[in-house]
């Protein structure tokens, strides 16, 4: 599977600073939605608050991933069975085997299946990044670990990045007019050291490494739950085959992308720029060739 | 826990991807649930029902582990003939004082003890603490054997059969009945239970406050103890009951207690009527047999530790020095006598009771009623500003200038700033750092401690009065350090370790000697500094040592990680299987021997040693009863003593409650503590009249992202904005009944208060089905987070909840009071006490 990207680290390999490409594997069949992941990132990060106020969403009053919010944890209440691991576990058997006659009483919550799903979601660190490609300044760069980083110093607000990110990941702070993203810790990395939401989720649902080891253990993992029988469980920008060539920061998800406010099929923008533009060259072409033909003609 | 210890949470995690099966049991459906295999909801203050549920199912279908319950509890001891069971009593035990609202206790011993209490007392008022630490540190038993056993468990008076009989109406269909719980659910806990408990398997039990908080919150605890010694559960590795506390040092805080009727490792406070000496003290509260046969030794240490060469003959060791504890000073009681005029003044330090503590308003009239306040926080709490800022200020009920009390606020150090140990569920200390010194006039606790004695000390340093003599004979030389004077807090964790005559460091409390020459101020945690090394400061990590992790931390006592470990052995001392291999007897070595913990046993007591005659301490404890805090060696199925409310656990409804009691007819716990008296009157309950004016049950509880009160969360932006409003949790059955908008605005009223809510209409609320004949029920859910400070506010939920206790512990109903509830904002000014008004008329409340 392919890690890396058209430009990195072939720019890092001159100098010999390239990095093996460093990634977050977030396996939301982990998370408690405890937000210590959204807490610890503007902690280290100086990430302002960004109070939002009761919104009834569930447990979540962050919403959504912008200039103040880089970890964001999606909380989604599901009327279902649950599915996952009842199936072979000893409450099953247990069930089927000794169950007294339930004539009598009915319940409210006989057969009633409950699921909370939650998400930490992030900055994708796309191997092909739209965000990147379409910066006027270099504010935006790929680091030397493959990540995607804005340069706060070299920012000029010009917010061409902001349509351009598939999953509207960057967003303009209205206070200072620049954008900011998630940096995956750019400043912990060079030193050795795992983001800040990685080391304070205390149950691993935010896994950081190698992009290729984790790879690994999220289809290890994808296999052992879909064992276990969760039959909606998937690898969210997992490979390198979907719209933005893959992701640094891919997701386990326990059911469709939808369901979690992700886009089910993300695209980057900028990937038919080559051939739009070839398409505008030969209308240029054209209408130059009608333009010139015309005036010729008109001199006759 | 994933709710309240997402960090302790990670374990349960691990262990569930290892497969284990997670059952969580909570009227809510929480971030707990969302991460168990199964989620029980049940109606509110029903623990002891679905529990009792559980025991009867082990019992009917002979599911105990039978050579454990046989040897290792008291299974087999049989209990006095004149013992009656709430059966007989319709819902009381014999001994029961109606007029005095006590149990008299004598009945409920092991036939051929006499079942007397501390200074030759049989009443259990539960008040103060020699009352109960004497039962809890159990009777006085002959060379630790109880008089009279059936090893066949068939004696009809034998605790097997006493429990048998007990347990035998909490049928599933009743179960289904009183809590609400499909019966094949409560047959899917049990048996899952059963089937992961025995030989080769073992089950844990974990409980946080919200079991503690209601008015019989110990007997929960006592059935879920029932099950895991049934079940053979306890003293073994995967086992145990696992108490998780409201903060990082609850636990801390109760060993080196906060509490007011227990000295350092749970030493009872002396009484003034348990006898006039020390040896007359120790004879009274300790039992001769087991570990707490060392009372003495325990105490006289304390003493030299607090009062060195002033512990000496003269003041009786010290003992004269020791305050007399004489009734309930825990907390609701203390703040009722405030607004009756009888404590004029209170240090309030971590704590913000009126935001934290049941019925808000009243703690708030407590403390306008003292001559002066001391609020020691890291940022001004509701208790600093309840002077110029409460809802009785909002409408206009009182004013600033009505309040006389005199309010003085200190900054205090966060816990970043400080060295100090946090103790967590399993007992294991672990000391933190200073990262950084407190800002500005910023002070640790102690500190303040430290400083406030020096200068008591100072300005009654010329006195004459005897009455001061404690106070400047205390050992009050702590060395300080830093710019700030700080005082050396390993310093005062040597002392509670403890010191030989030498100066030496004590390394057991074993070692400690009741003739004045050893030092300790905490016998439970003597060692924690042996060999000079401060052992909880260890961090040794886990990767590079046993699972076990003997190397991390410091558990008390001795480092012992499981507690009556010499259980997880059958009782010839081998393992009980190999795949629960822990603690063993190694034959060729003639000792106790372990994967790596400490054996909490007499390391070369063989199994096969039996008492002899007239023994006393530890050498009268079998080689085969591992449970050495109790005199007879025992778990304790059915507790003779130590319990102001009944030897075993017995289902009674909350005191605010829609349902009658399905068992008998005694409808609450008898001995609960009630307070009948302005403003905090009780909502009618089930066959009251007007009990239909409050039909919903209401809890109060936390969420991960706020700490308890607020004052530490409140004003910290990145957690303020995770849970910006104050709001209530309902189902989307009682949303349309009632007509609440989800996002919304709703008013909850109890006869104390009316509060005001934003809404949250969630199916993880849902309607039970409960009653006979059944009907629907609707809980009502309240964080109780905000108040008036902070960056987010709100009303405070414990405004709406009745002070009224459990005996044992004084801790308030929290999680089952009844309300109403309608949508829309309460009234602002005198139109919110018309509305409380108009709620108490129809209730019929009078006053």
């Amino acid at each position: 599977m392919k890690l890396q990207t058209h430009a990195w680290p072939a720019t890092y390999e001159r100098d010999g600073e390239a990095q093996p490409r460093m990634g977050f594997f977030t396996d939301t069949s982990l998370c408690i939605g405890c937000k210590a992941c959204e807490v610890a990132c503007k902690e280290w990060n100086r990430v302002p608050d960004s109070p939002k106020g009761f919104t009834g969403k569930s447990y979540d009053n962050t919403v959504d991933l912008g200039a103040n919010t880089w970890r964001h944890v999606a909380f989604v209440e599901q009327h279902k069975a649950l599915g996952v691991a009842e199936a072979e576990s000893l409450v099953q058997s247990a069930s089927l085997e000794q169950l007294i006659d339930s004539t009598g009483l009915g319940t409210y919550q006989d057969g009633d299946g409950m699921r909370w799903l939650m998400a930490s979601d992030v900055c994708k660190h796309c191997t092909d990044a739209a965000c990147l490609e379409v910066c006027p300044t270099g504010a935006l760069f790929r680091t030397e670990f493959g990540t995607v980083v804005v340069q706060e110093d070299i920012c000029n607000g010009c917010g061409y990045c902001v349509p351009a990110c598939p999953f509207g990941v960057l967003d303009k702070r209205e206070e200072d007019g620049r954008v900011w993203k998630c940096t995956l810790c750019y400043d912990r990395l060079k030193d050795d050291r795992e983001p800040a939401c990685a080391q304070a989720c205390p149950t691993k649902s935010i896994q950081f490494g190698e992009l290729g080891d984790l790879r690994d253990r999220a289809e290890e993992r994808l296999a052992a739950l879909s064992d276990a029988g969760a039959e909606n469980a998937q690898l969210y920008l997992h490979g390198d085959q979907d719209g933005i060539g893959g992701a640094g920061a891919f997701f386990l998800l326990l059911d469709e992308p939808e369901v979690y406010g992700l886009p089910p099929d993300p695209v980057d923008t900028t990937r038919d720029l080559g051939s739009t533009w070839g398409a505008v060259g030969v209308a240029m072409a054209g209408l130059g060739a009608a333009i010139a033909a015309a005036v010729i003609g008109g001199r006759r | 826990m994933a709710e309240q210890h997402p960090v302790g949470f990670q374990w349960v995690v691990e262990a569930k991807e290892r497969g284990a099966t997670v059952i969580h049991v909570d009227p809510r459906y929480t971030r707990t649930s969302a991460a168990a295999d199964v989620h029980v909801p049940l109606r509110g203050g029903t623990d002891i029902a679905f529990l009792g549920g559980v025991i009867n199912y082990i019992l009917e279908n002979g599911r105990h582990f039978t050579d454990y319950v046989r040897h290792y509890t008291n299974a087999r001891v049989i209990i006095k003939p004149e013992f009656q069971d709430v059966a007989e009593l319709d819902g009381v035990f014999s001994g029961w004082d109606r007029e005095e609202g006590v149990y008299e206790v004598s009945s409920w011993g092991y036939a051929g003890t006499s079942g007397e209490l501390a200074a030759g007392k049989s009443k259990q008022t539960g008040d103060v603490s020699g009352d109960i630490a004497h039962g809890a540190h159990g009777m006085k038993l002959e060379h630790g054997e109880p008089p009279e056993e059936d090893w066949d468990l068939e004696h009809p008076n034998c605790v097997f059969q006493i429990l048998k009989r007990h347990f035998a109406p909490y049928t599933p269909e009743v179960v289904e009945q009183v809590c609400g719980v499909p019966r094949e659910k409560l047959i899917q806990v049990a048996e899952t239970l059963c089937r992961n408990s025995g030989r080769e398997r073992t089950s844990a039990v974990c409980y946080a406050v919200g079991w503690t908080q209601h008015t019989h919150g110990v007997q929960n605890i006592r059935a879920a103890s029932i099950i895991q010694l049934l079940l053979g559960n306890i003293g073994r590795p995967g086992g145990g009951i696992m108490a998780l506390r409201g903060h990082a040092n609850i636990q801390g805080s109760t060993d080196i207690p906060t509490l007011y009727d227990i000295l350092p490792g749970y030493i009872p406070m002396p009484h003034p009527d348990s006898g006039d000496s020390f040896d007359e003290f120790v004879e009274l509260n300790g039992p001769d047999t087991g570990a707490w046969g060392s009372l003495k030794s325990y105490a006289t240490s304390l003493l030299k530790a607090w009062w060195g060469e002033a512990a000496n003959p003269e003041t009786d060791m010290g003992f004269d020095y020791l305050p007399r504890i004489d009734g309930d000073h825990s907390h609701y009681p203390m703040m009722l006598r405030m607004i009756d005029g009888e404590t004029k003044g209170f240090i309030v330090i971590g704590q913000n009771p009126v935001v934290g503590s049941a019925n808000s308003g009243l703690q708030r009239k407590a403390l306008a009623n003292l001559d002066w306040l001391v609020v020691r926080d890291t940022n001004e709490i509701e208790t600093a500003a309840f002077w110029y800022d409460s809802p009785e200020i909002e409408s206009g009920q009182t004013r600033p200038e009505e309040i006389g009390t005199e309010v003085f606020f200190l900054p205090a150090a966060a816990h970043t700033e400080k060295d100090g140990t946090f103790t967590n569920t399993q007992r294991l200390l672990q000391w933190h750092f200073k990262a950084v010194e407190p800002p500005e006039d910023c002070r640790s606790d102690l500190w303040f401690t430290h400083k406030l004695g020096q200068r008591v000390r100072a300005k009654l340093s010329s006195s004459q009065d005897p009455k001061d003599r404690p106070l400047l004979d205390l050992t009050w030389d702590y060395p300080t350090q830093g710019p700030q004077d700080e005082p050396d807090a390993e310093a005062i964790m040597q002392e509670i370790s403890g010191r030989h005559a030498d100066g030496s460091f004590v390394s057991k409390y074993q070692e400690l000697k009741d003739d004045g020459s050893t030092t300790c101020g905490s016998w439970i945690h003597a060692g924690i500094y042996a060999e000079g090394i401060n052992q909880s400061a260890r961090k040794k990590p886990g990767g590079e040592q046993s699972w076990i992790a003997p190397e991390w931390g410091w558990a008390w006592p001795g480092n012992r990680h499981i507690l009556y470990n010499r259980a997880s052995a059958d009782p010839e001392g081998r393992p009980w299987s190999e795949r629960k291999r822990y603690v063993w007897w190694d034959e060729q070595e003639e000792e106790w021997t372990s994967l790596g913990d400490e054996p909490d046993f007499e390391p070369e007591k063989a199994p096969g040693y039996e008492p002899p005659e007239g023994v006393k301490g530890m050498d009268a404890i079998k080689g085969t009863s591992p449970f050495i805090l109790h005199p007879d060696g025992l778990g304790w199925l059915y507790a003779p003593q130590g319990l102001a409310d009944g030897p075993l656990p017995s289902h009674y409804e909350p005191h605010e409650s829609p349902f009658p009691n399905l068992f008998y007819g005694e409808r609450s716990n008898p001995t609960r503590q009630t307070y009948e008296r302005e403003g905090n009157d009780y909502n009618p309950s089930a066959g009251e009249e007007g009990a239909g004016v409050f039909p919903f049950v209401l809890a109060t509880y936390r969420l991960t992202e706020h700490h308890t009160a607020g004052g530490m969360s409140r004003s910290v932006p990145f957690l303020a904005e995770l849970q910006p409003e104050m709001f209530c949790e309902v189902g989307s059955e009682l949303a349309a009944e009632r007509g609440l908008e989800h996002g919304g605005w709703a008013t909850i009223a109890t006869t104390r208060a009316v509060i005001e809510a934003r809404v949250l209409v969630t199916d993880r609320i849902r309607p039970l089905r409960v009653g006979d004949p059944p009907r629907v029920m609707h809980q009502v859910g309240i964080p109780y987070h905000w108040g008036r400070k902070g960056l987010v506010t709100g009303d405070a939920g414990n405004e709406l909840l009745p002070i009224v206790l459990d005996r044992n512990v004084h801790i308030s109903e929290y999680k089952a009071a009844t309300c109403d509830i309608q949508p829309g904002r309460r009234p602002r000014g005198p139109g919110l006490q018309a509305l409380l008004d108009d709620y108490r008329r129809r209730a019929g409340v009078r006053r």
